[in-house]
C-alpha cells in the first residue's frame, strides 16, 4: 500500500475582490464580490515508503497547497487523502507527530531562542524519549554540522544556517515522511549542496519517504528518481526525470553579442534544429536543440558569417520550461 | 496527565525566557509604572483629603491598592502580545497546526508566558521601590505596608495564581480575536479602556459610587486586580477568601470554554482560507 495515496484532491479559495480607487473601497465596504480561486482541480497521485519525488510548477501552480493539506493545516474542498492510513485534516495531532515539515520561506524554530534550546523544546513538544532525542540531536548536529551554532540566537544566523538548523528539527522526532517546501530557496552553492547531500543520504540510509516543491531544476536532477509537474492546480507529468526532459523540448539558447546592430542583422540563423527567437540591437538569441546539432557546429557556422565579441549558451528556466508544458497540455486538451 | 503536561510547561518556560532578554523595556517599563503610581497617589490622596464621609477603604489600603496594581500592571490583560499580532498577519499562525498539540492549550501556555513575564521583571523592582526605599527618604505614609496577616499573604499570592489564569483566558480570547480583525489595534484600544477601570486599576472598585457596586461585584475584570489587591490589605476579611477565589475560577473556567469554542470557529476559517 503507497504511504501517500491521493484522489481527486481540490481545494477552492474564496476571495474579496476590491474594485480599484477610493470609490471601489468605499463600495467595497457594503457590498463585497467574492470571486473563486481554483487552487487545485482535482489531483491524484500515490508515493510509495521510501520514494524521493519533486514536486514542481510554476508560483501560484498549487504546490504549497498540496503540501499544505498533505501536512493537515489545510481543508481541501474536496477528495480524499490518506497518509500511512491517516487522514491529515481530520487526525491532525497524530499525523503531524509523524510527519517533518520545513518550509524554505519561513523559520519554524524560535526566533529568540538559541539553536539548542528550540531542539530541547521540539523534545518536549513531541515527547520524544530522551534516549531516542539524544541519539537523533547528536547524529543531526554532526551530520549537518551544527555545533558552532547551537549557542547562537535563530534570528542571528545566516539564511543557510538556519535552513540546515531547520532541517534537523524536522527531523528530531524521527518522522518516515518529509515535506520540503523550497528547501534551497536563496541559498548558495554550498548551501545548496549540503541540503542536497543531506536529503540524499536521508531517503538512502533512513528510508524516509520525501515530497520535495522546488524551482530548481539541478535539485531534480541531483535528487529525485520521479518528478511530478503542476500547473494551474493540474498535474501535468508524474514520471520520472528522464521521461520529463523528454516530454519538454530540450531546448538551449545560444546568445550572441556582435559591435554593432547592422552586424547583428545580417545574422541568418535558420536551419535543421535551430531558430532564431530574438534580434535585440547588437544581440542575438539563438535557440538550438542540441540533440539535432551540437553547439560547436552552430557555433562554426555563425564565425563563419561575422566575428561575434562574446557568446553564451543558456538553459532555459524551469519556470518556463513548466510554461511551456503547461501550454501545451492546455491546447492538446481543446 | 504528566505526559500532557510537558509540551506546555516547556512552551511557557521557553517564552517566559525569551521575554525577559528585554531588559531595556523593563527599565522603561518601571520608570512609567513609578510615575504613574505617584500621580495616582496624589489624586487619590486629595480626594481623601476632601471626602466628608468614612470611606469603604482607609488610604493604607489604597497606598497598598495603587503600588501592587503598578508592579502588576503588565500581568493585566490590557494588551494582545505584539509577537503574536504580528503571526496572524502573515499568515505563521497556521503552522502552529503542525505541531502535535491541542491548539488552545498550546497558545494558553504561550500566553500565560507573555502575562507573566513582564510582572516578574518589573514587579520586582516596583515592590522594592515602594515598600523598602520610600520609608528610607521619609515617605514612609506612600509607601507599601507588608500583607495585613499571614492568611492575607497566602490568599493574596494564590489569588494572584488565579488571577494570571483569569488574565490570560481574556488575553487569549482577544489573540483569538485577532484571527478575524487582524491588526488587532481596535482591539487593544478596547481591552485597555475595560480592563484599567473595571479590575480597578484607574480608581479603586470599592470607591465606586454604591449604586455601581452590584455591577462591579459581578463582573469578571475585578478577579484581576482588585480581589488581591484587596486581600493583601485585608480589606476583604479572611473568612471571604475562599469565595473570592472560587469567584475568580468560576470566571476563568467559562472564558476558557468560550475561548475554545471560538477558536473551533477559527481554525475552521483557518483551514478553510489558509491562514
Amino acid at each position: 500500500m503507497p504511504q501517500i495515496e491521493v484522489r481527486g484532491l481540490a481545494k477552492t479559495f474564496r476571495v474579496a475582490e476590491r474594485l480599484p480607487g477610493l470609490a471601489g473601497a468605499f463600495r467595497g465596504l457594503f457590498h463585497r464580490r467574492m470571486r473563486d480561486v481554483h487552487a487545485l482541480g482535482g489531483i491524484d497521485f500515490d508515493i510509495e515508503r521510501g520514494e524521493l519525488v519533486g514536486y514542481i510548477g510554476p508560483n501560484g501552480a498549487g504546490k504549497s497547497t498540496t503540501i499544505k493539506i498533505l501536512a493537515g493545516i489545510l481543508n481541501p474542498t474536496a477528495g480524499t487523502c490518506r497518509v500511512d492510513g491517516l487522514t491529515p485534516w481530520r487526525d491532525r495531532r497524530r499525523h503531524v507527530a509523524r510527519i517533518g515539515v520545513v518550509f524554505g520561506q519561513r523559520t519554524q524554530l524560535w526566533w529568540d531562542l538559541p539553536v539548542i534550546e528550540s531542539f530541547d523544546l521540539l523534545r518536549d513538544i513531541y515527547r520524544i524519549p530522551s534516549e531516542a532525542y539524544r541519539d537523533n540531536r547528536d547524529r543531526l548536529i554532526a551530520l549537518m554540522d551544527l555545533e558552532p551554532l547551537l549557542d547562537v540566537p535563530v534570528r542571528q544566523l545566516s539564511l543557510g544556517q538556519r535552513m540546515r538548523s531547520d532541517l534537523a528539527a524536522a527531523l528530531l522526532h524521527g518522522p518516515s515522511l518529509l515535506f520540503l517546501d523550497e528547501p534551497t530557496i536563496g541559498l548558495d552553492a554550498v548551501s545548496k549542496l549540503a541540503i542536497r547531500d543531506f536529503v540524499r543520504e536521508l531517503n538512502r540510509d533512513r528510508q524516509v519517504t520525501v515530497l520535495l516543491t522546488t524551482h530548481d531544476m539541478d535539485d531534480i536532477e541531483a535528487l529525485c528518481q520521479r518528478v511530478m509537474v503542476i500547473g494551474n492546480g493540474r498535474i501535468l507529468v508524474d514520471g520520472s526525470v528522464a521521461a520529463l526532459r523528454r516530454r519538454v523540448r530540450n531546448e538551449r539558447v545560444l546568445v550572441v553579442d556582435y559591435d554593432s546592430a547592422g552586424e547583428a542583422g545580417r545574422v541568418d540563423a535558420e536551419g535543421e534544429g535551430v531558430r532564431l527567437v530574438e534580434r535585440d540591437a547588437s544581440r542575438v538569441r539563438i535557440a538550438f536543440d542540441p540533440d539535432r546539432i551540437p553547439a560547436a557546429t552552430l557555433i562554426g557556422a555563425l564565425l563563419a558569417q561575422g566575428t561575434p565579441h562574446d557568446l553564451f549558451i543558456e538553459h532555459p528556466p524551469i519556470e518556463q520550461t513548466v510554461a511551456e508544458l503547461y501550454a501545451e497540455h492546455d491546447m492538446r486538451e481543446r | 496527565m504528566k505526559a500532557d503536561i510537558r509540551p506546555l510547561v516547556a512552551v511557557v518556560s521557553a517564552r517566559y525566557r525569551t521575554l525577559l532578554q528585554y531588559r531595556a523595556a523593563a527599565f522603561a517599563g518601571f520608570a512609567t509604572q513609578l510615575f504613574w503610581g505617584a500621580i495616582r497617589l496624589m489624586i487619590l490622596a486629595a480626594f481623601f483629603a476632601a471626602a466628608t464621609e468614612p470611606q469603604p477603604m482607609n488610604l493604607t489600603q489604597v497606598v497598598a491598592y495603587v503600588w501592587l496594581g503598578q508592579a502588576l500592571l503588565g500581568m493585566l490583560p490590557w494588551n494582545v502580545d505584539a509577537d503574536f499580532r504580528a503571526q496572524v498577519r502573515d499568515g505563521t499562525v497556521a503552522y502552529d497546526l503542525l505541531r502535535p498539540l491541542d491548539l488552545y492549550s498550546y497558545w494558553f501556555g504561550r500566553t500565560l508566558a507573555f502575562r507573566v513575564a513582564a510582572p516578574t521583571l518589573r514587579g520586582i523592582p516596583m515592590v522594592l521601590f515602594s515598600m523598602a526605599l520610600l520609608p528610607l527618604v521619609g515617605l514612609g505614609d506612600w509607601a507599601l505596608t507588608p500583607p495585613a496577616s499571614a492568611v492575607a499573604f497566602a490568599g493574596f499570592v494564590a489569588a494572584l495564581v488565579v488571577a494570571a489564569m483569569l488574565a490570560t483566558a481574556v488575553t487569549l480570547l482577544a489573540h483569538i480575536s485577532l484571527l478575524w480583525t487582524i491588526s488587532g489595534i481596535g482591539m487593544d484600544r478596547i481591552l485597555t479602556v475595560l480592563v484599567t477601570i473595571f479590575s480597578g486599576l484607574v480608581v479603586p472598585l470599592p470607591l465606586f459610587p454604591d449604586w455601581l457596586q452590584p455591577f462591579l461585584n459581578w463582573q469578571p475584570f475585578r478577579g484581576l486586580a482588585d480581589v488581591p489587591y484587596r486581600i493583601y490589605s485585608g480589606n476583604i476579611p479572611p473568612a471571604e477568601i475562599a469565595a473570592e477565589l472560587f469567584f475568580i475560577l468560576v470566571w476563568t473556567v467559562a472564558l476558557v470554554v468560550m475561548g475554545r469554542l471560538i477558536l473551533l470557529r477559527g481554525v475552521r476559517r483557518m483551514v478553510v482560507q489558509g491562514g
